[in-house]
């Protein structure tokens, strides 16, 4: 733990250009999230919340700015760089749960092990199981996502982000498509992830209700952070 | 990523689509079987054909007339005719090595029997023809030297112009008519079959020389070759050696000139038909290798279909850490599982059509390790080539944008 700002944020820009039109999603934010950090960004809906999350996941990369993530430049790291980033540091929660179909909740689980260098069959079934185990569907680990419930497809995608250990993990909407008690259990396994296993947490959420779980709260709108409040209640 | 893993990811996306993984497969199977039966079509040609022309006698030289294409017209007698039968009697007196000759004309006549009539070559020569050929009768005789010196209007018939002359019945002694030339047939010849070059040689009717040449071809026809059998074959290109000297001082050539015959031996004849048949062979598994490209296409296509459906998956791949060698790995194992399962199966399906073309067709079929593992390699290099382009595809994908997909 040699710096506790673990996401540095500076003056970041994302454009989209599409057929001559220019969006500008993000336009310039900048922030600091240290280690072990519970942080929920809201903002209405076009405000740029994914777009953001997507650059904080290595997934995209800004159109300008800096992102500074555990001391490395984000931005001059290659493709394949990028790619070691997304599975090593970062566990990411989409939405749509964004599971493979016809395939088991344990190799789901299990998929980013495969693209990690000198890890056994073996090895890797047990990390998925236990990382199954954690969100509390290792009963259920022969299942198809089209066998499980919202819910419970969302706890697989969490334990898919768990099974490297990795030291952030981000959500963009994970309770969007589940029910308000379903949520409220989603983000009651990050709050566990964030007390417990000291991982730093970032989501993103509409409900005002669910980011209250948070102890930070950043709000966006139109691209830009209009309120950054820590330890609300 | 493992190679293991990959081929397990691999297995399973076409199990998935069995029936469409098959037919992708169907084009490499029929590809390599196409490749394999060529290549054993041509080589058993080429092997029966050494066989034939072994069994002509390793030891025969052909002298054949050669075209005077030197300078326009010689003077004197022989300046048309390059062989005469003179040639022959010289050959067997002056050169120590030679044991037999034997001279050749030939011509293509209507022969006819009763209301029968049949076209076919005409031989005229002399008895060691068949000696030197190896050629023994199956029933009555041959003509003999003394048919030879008077002419006499003998015939010995192949086996085919048996059959077409003389159906269901014996032939010796009966009459038949060549140019209306009355000949007594009195000898059949034993079956050969098929030339190195592909004639039949059995549709053929052999008379003694001076009867050819007196009644059938003219008096001053040309030879159209000599038959020479050398004692043994060592002694082939002694042989050789005598015969040119003797037929350039007797056809009075000066030295600077070329001969005006050709000298081959069997084993010339042999290496030309069979570099003919590898030449051969080499253009039948080409057009054979084409349908192999064209099932290549065909897997390049099924490959970008499958890209394309399963965008989202290579977008959840690589969110959560598929490098760009991962995917493209994975989709060029996948081409090459389709091409090695295609190829083996083409690999069965080659050995069974060869097998039965060779039972059914006759065709003598030779499969050999090469080209089982020409065409599987082949296969695979198809493979890697046609599922680069849409391996290469995949795995340059955006994250995000293959994430968003529909
Ligand atoms: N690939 C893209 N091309 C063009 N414009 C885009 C693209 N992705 C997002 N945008 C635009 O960027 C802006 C921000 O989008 P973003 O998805 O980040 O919003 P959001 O806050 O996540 O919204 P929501 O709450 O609905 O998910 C929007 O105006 C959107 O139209
Ligand atoms: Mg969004």
């Amino acid at each position: 733990m040699a710096e506790s700002r673990q996401i540095a944020v500076m003056d970041l820009y994302k454009t989209y250009f599409l057929d001559g039109i220019e969006v500008a999603a993000v336009q310039g934010v900048s922030f600091e999230i240290s280690r072990g950090e519970f942080t929920a960004i809201l903002g209405a809906s076009g405000s740029g919340k994914s777009t953001l999350m997507n650059i904080l996941g290595c997934l995209d990369r800004p159109t300008a700015g800096v992102y500074m993530l555990e001391g490395v430049d984000v931005a001059r790291l290659s493709r394949d760089e990028m790619a070691r980033i997304r599975n090593e540091k970062i566990g990411f929660v989409f939405q749509g749960f964004n599971l493979l179909p016809r395939t088991t909740a344990l190799e789901n689980a299990e998929l980013p092990l495969y693209y990690k260098d000198g890890i056994l069959a073996k090895e890797r079934e047990m990390l998925a199981r236990e990382a199954l185990r954690a969100v509390g569907l290792v009963e259920r680990e022969r299942h198809y996502p089209g066998q499980l419930s919202g819910g419970e497809q969302q706890r697989v995608a969490i334990a898919r982000a768990l099974v490297n250990n990795p030291s952030i993990v981000l959500a963009d909407e994970p309770t969007g498509n589940l029910d308000s008690k379903t949520g409220r259990e989603i983000i009651e396994i990050f709050q566990d992830l964030n007390v417990k296993l000291k991982k730093t947490v970032i989501f993103v959420t509409h409900d005002q209700d669910i980011a209250c779980f948070a102890r930070r709260q950043v709000w966006l709108k139109d691209g830009v952070i209009i309120k950054d409040s820590t330890g609300v209640l | 990523m493992k190679v293991t893993v990959g081929l397990r990811i691999s297995c399973r996306a076409l199990l998935r689509n069995k029936i469409r993984s098959l037919l992708t497969m169907l084009g490499i199977i029929i590809g390599v079987s196409a490749v394999i039966t060529m290549i054993g079509i041509g080589q058993g040609a080429r092997e029966s054909i050494k066989d034939k022309i072994a069994s002509l006698g390793t030891n025969m030289l052909l002298v054949q007339s050669g075209s005077l294409t030197r300078g326009g017209i010689r003077g004197g007698w022989g300046s048309i005719n390059t062989l005469v039968p003179e040639d022959v009697s010289a050959i067997i007196e002056k050169c120590p090595s030679v044991v037999l000759a034997a001279p050749v004309v030939r011509t293509t006549a209507q022969v006819v029997y009763g209301n029968l009539n049949w076209s076919t070559r005409i031989t005229g020569t002399s008895p060691d023809y068949l000696t030197i050929r190896q050629w023994p009768i199956v029933s009555g005789k041959s003509f003999t030297d003394a048919d030879v010196r008077y002419s006499t209007k003998v015939a010995v018939i192949g086996k085919t112009v048996a059959e077409n002359l003389f159906p269901q019945m014996p032939s010796i002694g009966e009459i038949i008519r060549i140019k209306r030339v009355p000949f007594k047939v009195i000898g059949l010849l034993e079956e050969k079959g098929q030339s190195a070059m592909g004639t039949d040689q059995d549709d053929v009717i052999l008379v003694p020389l001076t009867t050819a040449r007196k009644r059938l071809l003219g008096k001053h026809s040309v030879l159209k070759q000599i038959n020479v059998s050398a004692g043994n074959e060592a002694l082939m290109i002694r042989a050789q050696e005598e015969i040119t000297l003797l037929l350039r001082e007797r056809h009075r050539i000066h030295s600077g000139k070329k001969d005006d015959f050709i000298i081959k031996n069997m084993a010339d004849i042999q290496d030309a038909a069979a570099s003919s048949m590898k030449t051969m062979t080499i253009v039948l598994a080409s057009i054979a290798s084409v349908s192999l490209v064209v099932g290549g296409i065909g897997i390049m296509n099924i490959m970008l279909v499958s890209v394309t459906e399963r965008t989202r998956e290579i977008g959840i791949r690589m969110a959560v850490g598929a490098r760009t060698r991962d995917i493209l790995f994975q989709f060029l194992i996948e081409s090459l599982v389709l091409c090695s399962a295609g190829g083996i199966l083409g690999i069965l399906l080659g050995i069974s059509v060869s097998e039965v073309m060779s039972i059914f067709a006759g065709w003598s079929s030779v499969v050999s390790v090469q080209s089982i593992v020409l065409s599987f390699c082949f296969a695979l290099v198809i493979g890697i080539v046609f599922g680069l382009y849409p391996a290469r595809k995949a795995s340059m994908l955006n994250p995000i944008e293959a994430l968003k997909y529909e």
